[in-house]
């Protein structure tokens, strides 16, 4: 007697056991099919460009095939051309020129400031680096027509040393901000042990806060870079000759000169430019998503 | 500032009482290190000073002035747009652009973020790099791509649609189809964003509200109505409202797609402001079409602010 009322419990048990196993199979197997049905979407504009730009000229024009796919062999011509006939590569020196000084400029500048803002503290400090966080929503949108007069009256018109000096707009406020969120999570202890054995602020900085914060000055790094690169209202509206343009605009605007578009050419124009960001993704990309998070989940 | 108290408050009370030589040093350190550290912030305070507070300011003026800024003519600008019939439209088309493109991506982001959530964690890492890729592409280049999938005459969807026996549609060229593309590229760039911020919430819920749930029952749409939408209600504001005021200053992809066009029909505040202040050269009205995006942005970042407040009190 007691051993079956001992085994009923135990088997119903093992039922629900196996029924909540299959359960989560139905729902792991849900997930696999919704995912690829959002992954399709997510990654079929890039797959379209990489199939355009392997295409002949003809096998685009013709849409005789499947446009989904390169029926009539790999090409790169669309590359040759590209490289060897048109001005990208002049876009691209400049829009590496461009995003090397704005990074560079956003670093130095930010870092100084998050480590003042963050750990310094000074009379205003807090106020101020809310009013950081508050110009970082300022769009690009809203300042460009303003900034185009400033630009203008300085002489940097359609120069891209102007935007070397704009671009810093969009990057330092959030670069500082995430900064700041990095700098704070240091324990205290670390700088007063820094203090008690008599090392200055610039020694505390370069000694003990950049090696510790490296993860995040990465990420802002990378941020940084990533929205030089991208940039495309300012570069847009003060920029108008080919040798000064930049990667965005140029490939966007300047490609399309003839009567007949090119496409296999501006998807290979567009591919070419979008390589950096999608590299440094590649092999960095928790950097990145740490950078693109933290600037909601710190301060 | 409370840390500031905290952390050189209390410090220095035990340093008075033992020796009074270091506290006057102590004193000149602290004049020297707030010295130091106002000079540290001067370089952003230039930057931020000159190129985007004074800029901005620089607008409100620069909205005041005739065409050939010279002369000063009040709000004639203002009230000029608010005249017009094509401001009303850019108006609402930037509303309904807005809105909408904001609603699918935060919509997709969450089911999106709860399907990857769902997976075992080794595959997490290789779904999640896949699903931001539209994210890191820049905008400009990959809105270049789209429009290349709406060409009217080679349009690769319209094959698609073709093949099954529907009517082929023109993307750009039909005013309502035109404001459907637009919303959509802008909903597949940002919608990888949403993903991104809300997986990084959900890691952020503790197992055991969930373990404590199933042992009470709780059906998977009751576990994600009073834990999940609780504990990420905040972070799901801040991404809102934060892509709400990107998606509305938004000029990459209405640009680049239809520059405005069919008859104005998508034009948003950014692209119309670019149409008036650069293409037609009349500065101060585009500066005043601009400017008109101001209050919506200023009570989106009010909100904002209180928001990443409140969650700051609750890390620390």
């Amino acid at each position: 007697m007691s051993t079956v009322a001992i085994a009923a419990p135990i088997k119903s048990r093992l039922g629900i056991g196996a029924s909540l196993k299959r359960n989560r199979r139905w729902a792991l197997i849900s997930s696999y099919f919704f995912l690829i049905l959002f992954a399709i979407f997510f990654l079929m504009p890039p797959y379209y460009m990489i199939v355009t730009a392997l295409k002949s000229d003809a096998e685009v024009a013709h849409m005789a095939t499947n446009p989904w796919i390169i029926a009539n062999g790999i090409t790169f011509e669309q590359f040759y051309i590209l490289l060897f006939q048109t001005d990208f590569l002049v876009f691209f020196k400049n829009t590496v020129i461009v995003t090397l000084c704005v990074v560079a400029i956003t670093m130095v500048v930010s870092v100084l400031a998050a480590f003042s803002l963050g750990r310094m503290k000074f009379w205003g400090s807090s106020i101020l680096a809310t009013g950081i966080f508050l110009t970082y929503l300022i769009p690009d949108t809203l300042l460009f027509l303003p900034l185009f007069q400033i630009v203008k009256s300085i002489g940097l018109l359609n120069s891209y040393w102007g935007m070397v000096l704009i671009y810093p707009t969009l990057t330092v406020p959030f670069c500082t901000w995430i900064m700041i969120g990095y700098f704070q999570s240091i324990p205290k202890e670390l700088d007063e042990a820094a203090l008690i054995d008599g090392a200055g602020h610039m020694q505390m900085l370069f000694k003990i806060f950049i090696p510790v914060a490296l993860p995040g000055i990465i990420a802002a790094m990378i941020f940084a870079f990533t929205v030089s690169w991208a940039a495309f209202v300012y570069p847009m509206a003060f920029l108008y000759s080919a040798d000064q343009q930049v990667l965005t605009v140029g490939t966007v605007t300047s490609l399309i000169r003839a009567d007949v578009y090119k496409w296999g050419m501006l998807m290979a124009g567009a591919l070419l430019a979008a390589a950096p960001p999608l590299v440094i993704y590649a092999f960095l990309m928790d950097y990145y998503i740490a950078g693109l998070t933290a600037g909601a989940t710190k301060g | 500032m409370a840390d500031t108290v905290q952390s050189w408050g209390p410090d220095s009370i035990p340093d008075t009482a033992k020796a009074p030589v270091r506290v006057k040093g102590l004193q000149k350190f602290m004049r020297r290190h707030s010295t130091i550290a106002v000079l540290m912030c001067l370089p952003l305070i230039i930057i931020v000073a000159c190129l985007i507070v004074y800029p901005a300011f620089y607008s409100i003026y620069l909205s005041m002035l005739n065409k050939s800024q010279t002369r000063f003519v009040g709000l004639a600008n203002f009230t000029y747009l608010l005249s017009r019939d094509t401001f009303w439209m850019v108006v609402k088309q930037s509303a309904i652009f807005a809105i909408s493109a904001v609603f699918f991506k935060a919509l997709i982001g969450l089911i999106t973020a709860h399907l990857v959530n769902n997976l075992p964690v080794k595959g997490q890492r290789k779904w999640r790099g896949m699903l931001l890729v539209p994210w890191v592409i820049p905008l400009a280049l990959s809105t270049l791509g789209w429009w290349w999938l709406f060409d009217p005459t080679h349009s690769a969807f319209n094959y698609i649609l073709k093949g099954m026996g529907f009517e082929e549609i023109a993307w750009l060229s039909d005013p309502y189809w035109a404001r459907v593309s637009v919303i959509l590229v802008n909903v597949w760039y940002g919608a990888p964003f949403f993903l991104i911020m809300y997986l990084a919430a959900l890691k952020s819920v503790p197992e055991q509200l969930y373990e404590a749930a199933s042992i009470d029952g709780a059906s998977a749409w009751q576990k994600f109505i009073h834990i999940t939408l609780p504990m990420m209600h905040n972070i799901i504001a801040i991404t809102v409202l934060f892509s709400l005021i990107v998606t509305f200053a938004n000029f990459d992809v209405v640009q680049i797609m239809t520059a405005g066009g069919p008859r104005n029909m998508t034009h948003v505040f950014a692209t119309y402001s670019f149409l008036l202040g650069i293409r037609s050269g009349d500065l101060p009205l585009g500066a005043a079409t601009s400017l008109f995006m101001f209050p919506i942005l200023a009570i989106a970042a009010i909100f904002i602010l209180r928001g990443v407040r409140k969650r700051g009190r609750e890390i620390g």
